[in-house]
């Protein structure tokens, strides 16, 4: 049994860790876009993506997981696949918390830096990726490993909208065998599965601890 | 043919009139220093020059050749803006270094991403490279820093930091080279060595502006003395001029007060 149950959840850890690393790679630039957008001088650009990251973070994700993945089908919009109803939900809400992080990432780049490297006649597109970015990768380390943590974790609300991931897979035993401790076993998969992250993430604090400033 | 002329530059905050009209010109190898009370618009007038701000009104002429108008200002597009502030480097009351570049770094870092858009940069990439390269240690040399090459800003004192900072401003051959109070965030002790390297400068007749408020400094070293109060120029002349027989009773009143501290 504890075979049968360790391979089911490891199946899960698959499709959990699909779901992570696909957010993470729409999630990340888009994010960079979103946060630019928000911080634009041009004011049809700026506020309705100020008005989407507020209705973002200001609703569960769980709701925004339900409407993407049975809004079409109420919608009489039938075909869409679930789990690509769940990738746009995590990938539109993780870039929204992610733009957030990069704005404050960027606003708190002194002007100064900005100013040198103009008047070193350096282009728009070099002073940020030159000069600024290094520094607000450096800045957004701390805020940005307690996203990805999150994320780790948020992946288990897709168990609601029947993506067989690892919580999905553990209450599936509690429904046919009536037993509870795969539920408390998966727990060991998301602490390995962030306690890489955390040594990743320390490793890379490290790296770009070679500076102050 | 004046190296720099400026012609009635004007500029307002909203409803600030900081810079009402500004006029001068210098030849080069010409030093001059600008100096006048806080606000005055002393670096409101250098931001402008180097096209951190958009002056209203007024022309800006190199070498006789108008480089920027206050009129036309929004027509210049970001290539010809960027080609027009090469003719002139700046160096920061703050510094400004890139905090993850090493001092070395700090000053190839522009002539190495303006070298890639030399059309023989792909045949003679090595040597260009190398050129940069012995270019900036020579003047982190120059500026008494050949044993912190490899130190980054956080590792540096404020004085050395501003010592980079000019070698990464004369990195680029600027044809005007414009200080902004390269002294005045440092402590007292450091500031000598930071007088020394523009005194070195002088020497190698380096075309120069410098915003300070070191009057005995500014005696020794500029043949001009600018004295600007409330975004006018009140007095041009030579140091004597300015310092000891003032037309203006702003100035007089500017310097007694500095001399009473
Ligand atoms: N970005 C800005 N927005 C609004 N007002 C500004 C701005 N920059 C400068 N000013 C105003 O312009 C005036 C001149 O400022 P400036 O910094 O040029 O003076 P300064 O002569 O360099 O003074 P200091 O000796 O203190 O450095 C001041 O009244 C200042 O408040
Ligand atoms: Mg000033």
């Amino acid at each position: 049994m504890f075979i049968t149950v360790t391979l089911s959840l490891l199946e899960g850890l698959l499709t959990t860790f699909k779901i992570f690393a696909l957010t993470l790679l729409m999630a990340l630039p888009l994010g960079l876009i979103i946060s630019f957008g928000s911080m634009s001088k041009i004011k049809v650009i700026k506020w309705p993506i100020k008005l989407l990251i507020w209705i973002i973070r200001g609703t569960p994700l769980m709701l925004q997981l339900i409407i993407f993945g049975f809004g079409p089908g109420l919608l009489g919009l039938y075909g869409m696949d679930t789990f690509v109803a769940v990738m746009i939900a995590f990938v539109i809400n993780y870039a929204c918390y992610f733009s957030e992080i990069f704005r404050g990432g960027i606003e708190s780049i002194p002007k100064g830096q900005y100013e040198a490297g103009q008047v070193l006649g350096l282009t728009k597109t070099q002073v940020f990726f030159k000069i600024v970015l290094l520094q607000v990768v450096k800045r957004i380390v701390p805020p940005m490993s307690n996203e990805f943590l999150t994320l780790v974790k948020d992946t288990s609300l897709a168990n609601s909208i029947m993506i067989y991931e690892i919580t999905w897979n553990a209450k599936r035993f509690m429904n046919s065998e009536h037993i509870l401790w795969p539920l408390f076993y998966s727990g060991v998969f998301y602490l390995a599965f962030c306690g890489i992250l955390t040594i990743i993430f320390g490793y890379i604090e490290r790296k770009l601890d070679y500076y102050k400033g | 043919m004046k190296i720099l002329e400026v012609k009635n530059l004007a500029k307002n905050f909203g409803k600030i009139q900081v810079l009402k009209g500004i006029d001068f010109s210098m030849e080069k190898g010409e030093v001059v220093a600008i100096i006048g009370s806080s606000g005055s618009g002393k670096t409101t007038l250098l931001r402008c020059i180097n096209f951190l701000e958009d002056a209203d009104k007024g022309q800006i002429l190199v070498e006789g050749n108008c480089i920027y108008e206050g009129e036309n200002a929004k027509k210049l597009t970001p290539a010809e803006i960027r080609k027009n502030q090469l003719n002139f480097g700046l160096v920061f009351q703050s510094f400004n270094l890139f905090p993850q570049y090493t001092a070395f770094e700090n000053v190839t870092l522009a002539p190495k991403l303006l070298a890639k858009e030399r059309p023989d940069y792909k045949q003679n990439k090595k040597q260009i490279l190398e050129e940069i390269d012995s270019n900036a240690k020579a003047l982190l040399e120059r500026v008494g820093l050949s044993d912190r090459m490899n130190n980054y800003p956080c590792q540096l004192s404020g004085g050395q930091q501003q010592r980079v900072s000019i070698a990464r401003a004369l990195a680029l051959n600027p044809k005007v080279l414009f200080f902004d109070e390269p002294t005045s965030a440092l402590d007292p002790e450091l500031t000598g060595e930071i007088l020394h390297v523009i005194r070195d400068l002088v020497k190698k007749q380096t075309t120069m502006v410098i915003v300070t408020h070191e009057i005995e400094f500014a005696r020794n070293v500029a043949d001009r003395i600018i004295f600007m109060a409330d975004g006018v120029v009140l007095e041009d002349g030579t140091p004597e001029e300015v310092l000891d027989n003032p037309k203006n009773d702003k100035t007089k009143h500017f310097l007694s007060k500095l001399s009473e501290n």
